[in-house]
Formats: C-alpha cells, sequence, structure tokens
C-alpha cells in the first residue's frame, strides 16, 4: 500500500487515520460489552458468595456434637423394669425416677474429672424420650449418645474459647465425641441454649401465618382482578381503586406492619403476635400483588373466548366464572404463589405487631403468640451467643429451600399450563 | 357454644338450604319435562345458591354486629347489678376491676389481683353466658326465616339466577373496595397516630431538628430530642446514595448486556438468577451485611486509615441494598429499552455505528424517561427497606457523610421505638407513626412520579 492511497481523503477506509479511529471505536465496543458482562458476573457472583457463605455457616447447624455417657441404669435406677416405665403410668413413673438427677450421675462417675456442663440442656428429655421409645434400656448398661454443651459444640465444629478448646481434645482423646444429625433443630422449638433450639414453632407459626394470609388474599385478590379487568366502569371509583392498588403494591412492608398494629391490635384487641393477626396484616400486603398478576392474566384470555360464550347465551357472570376464570387461574396461581413467597419471607411488619418475643413453644391455635421463620432468623442473628451463628445460617437454609421450591413451583406452573393465544 | 363452632354450625346449615334449594328446582325440572319447554327459568343450582345465600348472609351479618356491640351490653347488664354498686368511680380502677372480672370469667386468667373483681366474676359469667344465648338464638332464627323466605320463593319462573348474580357482583365489587379501605385505613392511622404526636412534640421540632435522642416523657415546647434530620439524612444516604451508586451502573449495565449482547441461551439462564437476588428475603441479606460484609468493609476501612470505623457501618448495608434491589433497576431498563422502536436503533447501526454507540447515543437517550422511572421506584423501594439496615446500619442518629459510620434510617428508628411493650399512647409509639407517615409520603410520591414518568414515555412511543 502506498502512502497516497492511504492518505488519499480522511474519510478513506483503508486510510491510516481511518482504521486508527475504526480501531479505537472497537476496542471501545469491546470494552462496553466487558462491563456489561462484568456487571452482570458481579451481581451472579455476589449471589453466590451469599449462598455459599450461608451453605457453609448453616450446614454445621444441622449437626451437632455428641458425647459418649455410660449408664448404669439398673444401678443408677435401683432396678427399675421395663414394664414399670411403659404402658399408661410411664409419665408418671419416669417423673419419679429423676431423669435428669440419673443423667447428672452418669456424667459426674465417667468424667468427674471435667467440672464443666458437658452437656446441653435438653440431654435428659433425650435420655427421657429414649427410654419411652425402648423401655427395656433400663435393664442393662447402655452407652447414649447425648447432644453436648453450645460450648463445647462450637469448640468441636470450629475454633471456640480456649477453656472449651481444652475440655474437647481432652475429650477427643478418649474418643468420646462424634458428630450427629441435629434433630433437635428440625423438631423442636426456640432455647436459651443455642445446642436446643429448633425452627419447628418458627415453621408451624410461618405455616399458619400463610394459611391466613392465603385464605384472605387469594379470593380478595382473584374477585378484585375479575372486577376490575371484565366488569368495572370507567369511573372515578374505579380510578380510585385502581390508584390504591397500585400503591399498596409499592408501599413498603413497614408501613403494613404499622397498620397491622394501629387497626387489628390497638382497635380491635386483637392478640398480639399472633398468626391470626399476622396473617392478616401480610394478606393486605399481598393482596394487591395477586390483583395485578390475576389482571394481567385475565387479560390475557382473548376475547373471542368471551364473544363465543356471549353468543351463546350465557350471562356475564357465567361468561367470567364458567370460561375466563379456569383459563387465567394459572397465571393467577402463579402470581399467587409469587406473593406468598415475599410474604413468607417478609419480616418487618411482622416484628410491628409484636412478633419479636421468645417464644419456646409451637403455636396451638390462630390466636396463640407465635414467632415466624424470618422472624426467628432476626432473633437469633441479635444473640451474642456464637452457637447461634450456625443456628441462624441454617434457618436461612430451611426458608431459603421453601423459597426456592415455590418459585420454582410457580415457574413449573406458568410453562406447563400457561396458555398462549 | 364458641364463635367458631356457631360459624360452622351457619355455614352447615347454609350447605343444607343449597341441597334442598336445588333439590326442589330440579323436582320442577323434572316435572316441566313433557311439559310447555323453558317453564323453569333458572338451573336447579341457581335455586340451591339463593337459598343459602338468603339463610347465611343476614346471619352473619348479624354475627358480625353482634360480636362488636356484645362486650357493651354485658358490661352494662353487670353495671346495673347491685354488687357493682360500690365500684370505684375513678375510670381507671373502675376499667383494671371490670377487664380483669371479665377475663377471669372467660377462662383467659385464673386469680384475680384485685379483691373487688373476684366478686363480679359470676355476675359477668351470667351477663356473658346471657348474652350469648341470645345471640346464638337470634343467628339461628334470623339463618332460619331467610332460609323459609327464599325457600317458599322456590317457583319454576322464579328468576334465581339474576338475582344470584347481583350477589356476585355486589361480592365483586366488596372486594375491590378492599384495597380503597386498606389505604384509607393506613392513611387515617398514620395521620391519627402522628396528629396525637404532634399535639406533644411541636411539628417543627421533628421536622428541623437535629438531634434525635427521643425522650420518653416529654415536656412541651421544649427540646425533646426528636430532631428527625438526621434519620432523614441517614435514610437518604444509605438508600439513595450508596445503594444507587451500586444498583444504578450494575443494573442498567446487566439490562443493557442481557438485552443487546448476550445470546438467547445466556439469557435464558441469566435472567432467572438475577431473578433470585429479587427473591432471598431481605432477612437474610440483613444477616449477611452484618455477619459477613460489615466486617469486611470495617476491615477495609482500617486500612485505608480510617480510624472510627464502625462494625455496623452505613456502607455494608448500602451495598447489600444496592445487591438487592439490581434486578428491579435491570428490569426497569430492559423495559424501556424494548419500549424504544426498532426503527432508532436500525437507523443508528446502518449508519454505521457501533452497538455500543447506538446503545450509548440512541438507546438510552430514548429510554432515559423510563430508566429515571425505575430508578425512582428503586429509590423508593430501598429508603422503605427495614431489615437490612435494622440489622446491618446500626441505632445511633448520625449527621455524618463518612459512610464507615454507623448510620441509623427512619425505618430503623420505628422498629426501635415499637420494640419492648410500651404503652400505646407513648410519645416513642406515636413517634414511629409520626415516621411512617413521613415514610408513606416519600414512597407515595415517589412512586407516583415514577409511574406518570413511565406511563408518559411510553405514551411517546405508541
Amino acid at each position: 500500500m502506498s502512502e497516497a492511497i492511504m492518505n488519499a481523503t480522511p474519510t478513506a477506509w483503508n486510510g491510516q487515520i481511518m482504521q486508527k479511529r475504526i480501531a479505537r471505536r472497537y476496542r471501545a465496543e469491546r470494552r462496553f460489552k466487558a462491563m456489561g458482562f462484568l456487571a452482570v458476573a458481579l451481581s451472579i457472583v455476589f449471589l453466590g458468595f451469599l449462598l455459599s457463605d450461608m451453605l457453609g455457616q448453616g450446614l454445621r447447624g444441622f449437626q451437632r456434637t455428641e458425647i459418649a455417657v455410660d449408664f448404669d441404669f439398673p444401678a443408677l435406677t435401683s432396678g427399675t423394669t421395663a414394664a414399670a416405665i411403659s404402658g399408661p403410668n410411664a409419665d408418671a413413673a419416669l417423673n419419679s425416677m429423676d431423669v435428669p438427677g440419673i443423667v447428672e450421675l452418669a456424667v459426674a462417675q465417667q468424667y468427674g474429672d471435667i467440672n464443666e456442663g458437658l452437656l446441653t440442656a435438653g440431654a435428659a428429655g433425650n435420655v427421657r424420650q429414649m427410654l419411652i421409645d425402648n423401655p427395656s434400656l433400663v435393664t442393662s448398661k447402655q452407652q447414649l449418645w447425648l447432644p453436648v454443651d453450645s460450648r463445647l459444640d462450637v469448640a468441636f465444629k470450629r475454633n471456640g474459647e480456649p477453656a472449651a478448646e481444652q475440655t474437647v481434645s481432652a475429650l477427643a482423646q478418649k474418643d468420646a465425641l462424634r458428630t450427629g444429625f441435629n434433630w433437635t433443630f428440625l423438631t423442636g422449638a426456640d432455647a436459651t441454649d443455642p445446642s436446643a433450639v429448633g425452627i419447628w414453632a418458627a415453621f408451624k407459626g410461618s405455616l399458619m401465618t400463610m394459611a391466613i394470609t392465603l385464605m384472605l388474599a387469594f379470593p380478595i385478590g382473584v374477585l378484585s382482578a375479575l372486577y376490575l379487568e371484565e366488569y368495572a366502569a370507567k369511573n372515578k371509583l374505579t380510578d380510585m381503586i385502581e390508584v390504591s392498588i397500585n400503591n399498596l403494591a409499592a408501599v413498603p412492608s413497614i408501613i403494613f406492619g404499622l397498620l397491622g398494629l394501629a387497626v387489628f391490635l390497638s382497635l380491635f384487641g386483637m392478640p398480639r403476635s399472633s398468626a391470626l393477626v399476622g396473617g392478616l396484616t401480610l394478606a393486605l400486603m399481598t393482596m394487591p400483588v395477586i390483583v395485578i398478576a390475576g389482571r394481567n392474566a385475565v387479560k390475557s384470555v382473548p376475547p373471542s373466548i368471551r364473544e363465543a360464550a356471549l353468543g351463546i347465551g350465557a350471562s356475564p357472570v357465567q361468561v367470567v366464572f364458567h370460561h375466563v376464570l379456569p383459563l387465567a387461574l394459572p397465571g393467577i396461581l402463579t402470581g399467587t404463589i409469587i406473593g406468598m413467597a415475599r410474604a413468607l419471607g417478609e419480616t418487618a411488619p411482622l416484628l410491628m405487631i409484636g412478633m419479636r418475643a421468645f417464644i419456646p413453644a409451637a403455636p396451638e391455635g390462630f390466636t396463640d403468640a407465635t414467632t415466624a421463620l424470618p422472624v426467628q432468623i432476626y432473633l437469633w442473628s441479635d444473640e451474642v451467643n456464637q452457637g447461634f451463628v450456625e443456628k441462624t445460617s441454617a434457618a436461612i437454609i430451611v426458608l431459603l429451600i421453601f423459597l426456592l421450591g415455590m418459585n420454582a413451583l410457580a415457574i413449573y406452573l406458568r410453562n406447563r399450563f400457561e396458555t398462549r393465544w | 357454644m364458641t364463635g367458631t363452632a356457631l360459624l360452622f354450625l351457619v355455614l352447615g346449615l347454609g350447605l343444607i338450604g343449597w341441597i334442598a334449594g336445588r333439590a326442589r328446582a330440579a323436582a320442577f325440572v323434572r316435572s316441566a319435562k313433557g311439559g310447555p319447554r323453558g317453564t323453569v327459568n333458572s338451573l336447579p343450582y341457581y335455586h340451591g345458591w339463593f337459598v343459602a345465600i338468603c339463610a347465611i348472609a343476614p346471619a352473619l351479618v348479624f354475627m358480625f354486629i353482634w360480636q362488636s356491640i356484645s362486650p357493651s351490653l354485658v358490661t352494662n347488664m353487670v353495671l346495673s347489678a347491685p354488687a357493682a354498686a360500690d365500684l370505684p368511680q375513678e375510670g381507671f380502677a373502675r376499667a383494671a376491676i371490670l377487664s380483669e372480672a371479665r377475663a377471669i370469667a372467660q377462662g383467659f386468667q385464673v386469680t384475680a389481683f384485685q379483691g373487688e373483681s373476684e366478686r363480679l366474676v359470676p355476675l359477668y359469667k351470667g351477663a356473658l353466658a346471657y348474652y350469648k344465648w341470645i345471640g346464638v338464638a337470634a343467628t339461628l332464627s334470623l339463618l332460619f326465616a331467610g332460609g323459609a323466605f327464599a325457600f317458599t320463593r322456590i317457583k319454576p319462573d322464579f328468576r334465581a339466577r339474576s338475582k344470584v348474580e347481583r350477589v356476585v357482583m355486589f361480592g365483586l365489587l366488596v372486594a375491590s373496595l378492599i384495597a380503597i379501605l386498606t389505604t384509607l385505613g393506613i392513611f387515617a392511622s398514620l395521620i391519627f397516630e402522628s396528629w396525637r404526636f404532634f399535639s406533644m412534640v411541636s411539628p417543627f421540632e421533628f421536622l428541623f431538628g437535629t438531634e434525635w435522642n427521643p425522650k420518653s416523657v416529654v415536656t412541651p415546647g421544649a427540646d425533646n430530642g426528636y430532631g428527625a434530620i438526621p434519620l432523614f439524612w441517614g435514610t437518604i444516604f444509605i438508600g439513595a446514595i450508596i445503594a444507587m451508586i451500586v444498583a444504578i451502573p450494575l443494573g442498567l449495565m446487566s439490562a443493557i448486556f442481557l438485552t443487546q449482547y448476550a445470546s438467547a441461551t445466556v439469557r435464558k439462564w441469566m435472567k432467572p438468577i438475577l431473578e433470585i437476588l429479587a427473591g432471598v428475603p431481605t432477612v437474610v441479606y440483613g444477616y449477611f451485611a452484618a455477619l459477613t460484609v460489615a466486617p469486611a468493609v470495617r476491615d477495609f476501612a482500617v486500612m485505608l486509615g480510617v480510624s472510627n470505623a464502625a462494625s455496623d457501618n452505613a456502607l455494608a448495608a448500602g451495598i447489600v441494598m444496592g445487591v438487592m434491589i439490581i434486578p428491579l433497576v435491570s428490569s426497569m431498563s430492559d423495559d424501556s429499552i424494548a419500549a424504544v422502536p426498532s426503527a432508532m436503533r436500525d437507523g443508528s447501526l446502518a449508519m454505521g455505528a457501533t452497538k455500543s454507540e447506538t446503545i450509548k447515543q440512541v438507546l438510552l437517550p430514548a429510554a432515559l424517561p423510563g430508566v429515571v422511572g425505575g430508578v425512582l421506584l428503586a429509590v423508593s423501594r430501598a429508603i422503605g427497606e427495614t431489615m437490612i439496615v435494622v440489622m446491618a446500619a446500626g441505632y445511633t442518629a448520625n449527621l455524618t457523610a463518612n459512610p464507615f459510620e454507623t448510620i441509623t434510617t427512619v425505618t430503623v428508628q420505628i422498629v426501635a421505638l415499637l420494640t419492648g411493650d410500651q404503652d400505646f399512647g407513648s410519645p416513642h409509639t406515636l413517634a414511629a407513626f409520626a415516621l411512617g407517615l413521613a415514610l408513606f409520603m416519600t414512597t407515595f410520591l415517589l412512586n407516583y412520579v415514577a409511574l406518570r414518568v413511565v406511563k408518559k414515555y411510553r405514551e411517546a412511543y405508541e
């Protein structure tokens, strides 16, 4: 290529200046694209980091450290027979046996040289349960594995306090420690000792709250969506309803909590921190989400369906309830599940209506004071005791599994049933 | 008989009414066969619904009304008894005795702490039982009267369908009105409680004061430590500045990448993964921010030489909140970029502009209103966010622009003020409502403007 052609005109494509400029523009292009990729990658890396962090911490929460304790039951219980602690009088017999005292004695006999709390507070209850499940244990010498105190638990899993570390290494040399699955975590309730806590109570509270929410928000949401999309005349009232719904969908959740506090608790005098009030509050929050999803689903049913039904003599109500609603239902359900998932993870409004108390038992009814899964996570995260860190993460794992499951169900429903007209 | 049992009884009787009505109408249909066609106006099950509605609706309405008026009837009956004549006249002590006696009579409480209430327990028991049976009897007689009335109306030419459909339409309307009721309820409760608050603490101090250190006993006219400026600043600093510095570039760039550059497969996988960020509960973000991000930020600050870096610093809360907002910004930008007519994009590409030049100089300027609307929505979402800041940002009011210090926000203080069993009329509780009102108004305004901007912009290209 000669100089003459290269610099013929400033706009010549093969000119040197032009080539340089194009190279620069292409570099800018690649840079821009890389920035876009970086943005997506950063978000996903953050998500991955969050999830792996929770998983790394939380999986330990499903495990517990157990210690071998030898029980010489015939000696300890002065020869109680299996028959005595089974049958209808088992409860009374076990009470008079003083299981906690027996456990204390057995531990003192075996690990007398370690004068620290070895077992968790719930250990005696575990022994009692084992005896109920299998009364014949009481007739012989047994080695039982019992959960250790939270300080030792933390020290055995990773780094704990120096004193606890020493105890643990001494016990580990005797081969007295092992790691087992923490069933208590799935079946128990809140406790002051992190090695005795469980999420069942909070989970049941969440389920009951969600049941109330679903029972209220779903019918009201669907009916409003049908009304607004199918029947509402264009007038002031309809405009007000639409503005209200769009606004409610964007109101911060804590405001709904304030509403619940002022109206349900203070004005109506409903029971504090109950599943009933929690469900009512979350229903008000979820309803707009269902209405908006429902309207989109109803809107996507083609007019020809309505016209055909009207044409063969169906009344407007029949058209909607016999034809439009069944066709729109998958879309409505998808929106409902997504709304319910959001409600399940919601914490702030529940704190406002008093769901922040320490509740050591699962609720029996809708008006009992209860806690909910996200609230339980918040409460545990506030604890100073190191043992709660892994329990909090473990509870988060349970919550995330449920949320992911619900979202997956929503996606499945959408793909499986949604008709594209 | 408890309220729940009565409710189930009413519903069960309604079901029987439905079956009876339907059966009666079905009998007409059978006898009409062979006779002239079309003598039965409505399908049998509409008659069933008609009977059920006529039976249940008045009974339920009565139950609801009775539920709210019977307590005062019971109290009146107890007070009119001679044993209640020597109760203290002073309102507070009197109310305490009455409520205790009532709680014991209903079985909520076992022992009496006040001597007088013990005496009133049998009175309360009697009155409660008396009015309960009146309520049950009235409910059931209304139910049977309504059912019988409807049942006698069933005739072959009775227009059951149109009657039932009218009720259905009414039900639809009522369901829609609940949204308005909720909005009004929020408005009324916030304004009412805030008004009570401002009768104790001057609005001037609340809106312009710079010291937040709320006292539980207020003296009118004096400075009570209810200056909310530090809270407003903290909210703006964390939610509208730090979070947006994270969320706007990341959200916008990921929207651009996913819509303009990524292949269909990449988009199909990346988009749902991004959406997961929006589905993670805020309490999880809060825990992550407090446990992992905040210590890292503090160490980073110490490395930079900031000695007073707090462990509950504003930056950690802001960053995590920004990440939470990314999907919102991304999907709003995505929508508005997609709404730009493709003629504009094609024209620019045809002129020889590269893709990035087209995006930067044609698509983004055209989509700007939509993007701005999305950002406004994101800000409104961020300033109303509670759990992340409660767990990660701390409780100390601090008027500072140093992101490594601890800063509190409006939502954190609402939670803090309502912590503990406080009396509903205390200034702390009421201040929470005043803060709630400020938050509600701000987010309402932001949402309104954002939706208007987005709508106007959509119309411009349609």
